[in-house]
């Protein structure tokens, strides 16, 4: 059961759960950015993240670097079936990604930068639930290599999860600016965020529910005794967490809703995860099948012992740093 | 179906050569940068003299560019491996995986994880760990550097692994896939480079101070670093890059060929200066050669023997035509810097180094020298070692992804287009805050940035208003 490619797909699953939830909130305040008033109140929203954005964004490296090293068939057939969404993600990060520094660079260049963090984090974050629900589809494989062509990805399902995302990170966003702002900002958002909740249950509930009608296999897990009994808590703790991030918006506790939101994100995550288990293209490849050796799976788990840990503690210092509210025009200091 | 198919080769091999031609520029600059960072304010914290600090603030917020500009062509690097090499990745990820795997976690989250501190957290967490933040940051490029390095020149002398049943390289021996024989000189020589980068752009923008205003402190301060550097460092980087070229010769003699323009094997070579080598002819036309030279260099005997082009079947030989003239402008640059290096150190003596402008228009003009050697340096490894990703076992046209030309060519026009708009504008900003003179008072854009760098200076009165 704990053999090397099992750990290695364990510890995946987890910085790909770690990239979403931190580069989540951090695009999702791009996505929110039109909403979000010209200068002070775009300017404050952004230095809530701009000292950890790239340290978010390192998860989405080590999570493409970590699968091609830990199961390289798999990253060898994913890549090119999903060519244009993850090409198209790429282009949206660099527009957002630049925009941390340009836009501070003229003033009279703000606009074009606003609109590249907006545009750049929207499409980045369309594509990623694009190349999601893509993955979840199923991929078409012959021998080792991607058999399908260039828009297979391209269906009503993956469109879907692609707008379900949007939403979802937009709502992990607004909670992490109450979380870190105040005032008229703060308010603001409060507004927005019922409405919001509301529209990424609604979404996640009909993904939740399409999802097992894409395949009979992963309807069968989902629907049939006694697999229903041990995984009916999944929706129940879902609704319960709901429930308590409603309470808390209610009563403006700003601090709150944001760990129960990201609750949120790791149950669907787990429900995904039960969705695909033990494939690691789902229903074509499995996590056994496309391992590298022992050996380089060995000399990784090393790696990861060591400095996993490490980049807890100095990433956890620098959140640490940061912490508090920021405050309009002042910045940090 | 043929045709097709090496249509979309060809496609992802410009836009590989285009993605990481370009990218590469940002981590020349940034390594150097960093380093140069950490001593600045190492001699800030030692010595208190403000004007290293004001230095400090100057270039930390073009490194902030820069080294946004260099992350973002990165992550694109990471995933086209497989978008457009699954075949390779497929074979090779268990060896370059791992090694990624380490840059991943040993060099990027370091630098990341820093960056933050380094850029808005001065007033946050005092002097010491600020400079720690720093020097964080700076080892982080370098364990950068050491592992895609490492990776590369695997690559190129590959060792310590075998072949499994389907196809793909295992690793035998770890210590040998990481220190495999190109890799010490490979990440010697780059390193170098990054420092002379560094070097040269610094050194030009405070030749362009100083030859507006000769007394501007900053402008001293940073032109003298900086010649310190060239005079020192260009003439290490000429006797290293030999020693990389002698290796080279040991392991892979069709890329010495190829730069050096010989078709035939013959003893005593000749050194070819300037010709134009002809892969269909198979000879170098137009060659004006010093006889016995050839021979001397790369076997240290005015007899020794160089292989020829000729000695490899024609489908395995490197493109000698690219290759010959990347290599020389590599080294007629690298000569030029090592030339104004030495000059420098005359000038230096004659305590004329801030007063001479015509040597301070030259200084000017070699701004963009680095990064001109550092895209040759690259050209000739890589279009050296075609026609092979793994050397000797992997055909590129065995390495690419199954995806149909037409994708792959609206990938690389999107990626010229936005990589020329996206960096045109960093590096319009770029020289806008390098414009700005480093005097006190000054600051670089009318930026209104309201975070982090304006802390840098409220902290120089030690207060701590959090
Ligand atoms: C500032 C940059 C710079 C300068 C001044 C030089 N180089 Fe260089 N060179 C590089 C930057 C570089 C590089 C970009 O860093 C390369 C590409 C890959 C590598 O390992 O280093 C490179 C590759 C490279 C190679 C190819 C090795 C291989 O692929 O196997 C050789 C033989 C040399 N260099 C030799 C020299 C010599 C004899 C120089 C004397 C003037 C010189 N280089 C100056
Ligand atoms: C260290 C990391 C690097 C790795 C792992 C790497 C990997 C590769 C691979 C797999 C190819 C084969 C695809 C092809 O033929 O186009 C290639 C080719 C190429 N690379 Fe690199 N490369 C690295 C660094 C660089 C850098 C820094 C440059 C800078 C200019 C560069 C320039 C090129 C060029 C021009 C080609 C095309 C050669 C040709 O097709 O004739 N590479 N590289
Ligand atoms: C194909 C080869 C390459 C890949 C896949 C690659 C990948 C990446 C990635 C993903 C990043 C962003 C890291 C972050 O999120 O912080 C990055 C940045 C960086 N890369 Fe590369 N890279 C390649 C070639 C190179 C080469 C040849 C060098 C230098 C010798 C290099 C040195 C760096 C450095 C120092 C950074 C830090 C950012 C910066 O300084 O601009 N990379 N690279």
């Amino acid at each position: 059961m704990f053999d090397l490619p099992t750990i290695w797909a364990g510890l995946l699953a987890l910085v790909i759960l770690i990239y979403v939830i931190l580069d989540g909130f951090d695009l999702g305040i791009g996505i929110l950015y039109p909403l979000l008033q010209k200068g002070e109140e775009r300017n404050t929203a952004m230095n809530t993240v701009a000292p950890v954005w790239d340290g978010n964004e390192t998860w989405l490296v080590l999570g493409g670097g970590g699968l091609l090293a830990a199961f390289p068939l798999a990253y060898a057939i994913i890549m090119p079936a999903l060519y244009v969404p993850i090409l198209a993600m790429l282009f949206g990060l660099i527009f957002r990604g630049v925009s941390f520094e340009f836009r501070w660079r003229n003033p009279r260049h703000e606009k074009i930068w606003d609109a590249g963090f907006f545009g750049g984090s929207l499409l980045a974050t369309f594509s990623q639930g694009i190349v999601l629900g893509a993955f979840v589809q199923g991929i078409a494989v012959d021998g080792r290599a991607y058999s399908g062509g260039w828009f297979d990805w391209l269906s009503p399902f993956s469109m879907f999860t692609g707008l379900s995302l949007v939403f979802g990170y937009a709502f992990l966003g607004t909670m992490w600016l109450i979380l870190k702002t105040e005032g008229e900002l703060r308010d603001r958002l409060y507004k927005l965020s019922l409405p919001l909740m509301l529209t990424v249950f609604l979404l996640t509930g009909i993904v939740s529910l399409w999802t097992p009608f894409l395949s009979p296999e992963i309807f069968a897990r989902w629907f049939k005794m006694p697999t229903l009994l041990y995984l009916s808590p999944v929706p129940i703790i879902a609704a319960l967490l709901a429930w308590r991030i409603y309470v808390n918006l209610k009563r403006q506790n700003d601090y709150r809703p944001f760990p129960l939101a990201l609750g949120l994100f790791v149950l669907s995550y787990a429900g995904l995860g039960i969705s695909i288990f033990p494939y690691v293209v789902p229903r074509a490849i499995t996590v056994a099948e496309a391992a590298a050796p022992d050996a380089s799976l060995g000399f990784m788990l090393i790696g990861a012992a060591i400095f996993l840990p490490l980049i807890f503690i100095y990433t956890g210092y620098s959140y640490w740093i940061f912490r508090g509210k920021v405050k309009a025009g002042e910045g940090y200091h | 179906m043929e045709s097709v198919d090496n249509i979309a080769l060809l496609l992802a091999r410009l836009q590989f050569s285009w993605t990481i031609g370009v990218h590469i520029l940002f981590p020349s600059f940034t390594i150097g940068l960093a380093s140069y960072l950490a001593v600045l304010e190492g001699l800030w914290l030692k010595t208190g003299k403000q004007v290293y600090i004001r230095l400090f603030k100057y270039w930390v917020k073009i490194f902030a560019v820069v080294f946004a500009m260099g992350v973002v062509s990165g992550i694109v690097m990471s995933y086209e491996f497989g978008t457009n090499w699954s075949v390779f990745a497929d074979k090779t990820g268990p060896i370059l995986g791992p090694l990624l795997a380490y840059e991943v976690l040993s060099a990027f989250f370091l630098e990341a994880g820093f960056l933050g501190i380094m850029l808005f957290g001065l007033s946050k967490v005092g002097k010491k760990l600020h400079f720690t933040a720093t020097l964080m940051v700076a080892i982080g490029t370098f364990f950068s550097a050491f592992w895609i390095l490492s990776a590369n020149s695997w690559m190129q002398t590959p060792q310590g692994y075998s072949i499994n049943d389907v196809g793909q390289f295992v690793p035998e021996d770890w210590l040998k896939i990481v220190f495999n024989p190109s890799f010490p000189y490979r990440l010697m020589h780059m390193v170098i480079a990054a420092y002379l980068t560094t070097a040269f752009v610094v050194g030009a923008v405070g030749a362009w101070h100083l030859l507006r205003d000769k007394t501007c402190e900053g402008a001293r301060v940073m032109f003298s670093m900086a010649m310190w550097m060239a005079a020192i460092v260009a003439p290490l980087q000429i006797f290293v890059g030999d020693m990389h070229g002698l290796n080279t010769m040991e392991h892979q003699p069709a890329k010495i060929a190829a730069m050096e323009g010989h078709f035939e094997t013959q003893k005593g070579a000749p050194l070819i200066l300037f010709g134009i080598p002809d892969m269909e002819a198979e000879e170098t036309k137009y060659a004006i050669e010093i006889p016995k030279l050839g021979s001397l260099i790369l076997t240290h005997h005015a007899d020794g023997e160089i292989i020829g082009l000729k000695a490899f079947p024609k489908e395995d030989r490197p493109n000698s035509l690219i290759v010959f003239w990347a290599f020389r402008i590599m080294v007629g640059l690298g000569t030029l810097m090592a030339s104004l290096g030495l000059f420098s150190l005359w000038l230096r003596w004659r305590k004329k180094l801030y007063d001479t402008a015509l040597f301070h228009k030259a200084a000017v003009l070699m701004a963009p020298s680095g990064f001109m050697a550092v895209i040759a340096g690259w050209t000739v490894t890589e279009v050296g070692r075609q026609p092979y990703t793994v050397y000797g076992l992997l055909r590129t046209n065995q390495s690419a992804a199954p995806v149909e030309a037409p994708a792959v060519a609206t990938s690389l026009l999107i990626f010229i287009i936005v990589y020329f708009v996206v960096f045109g504008f960093g590096i319009y900003y770029i020289l806008r805050m390098m414009k700005a003179p480093p005097t006190p008072g000054q600051t670089p854009t009318a930026s209104s940035h309201p975070i982090g760098l304006d802390s840098i200076m409220s902290t120089q009165t030690g207060k701590e208003d959090n």
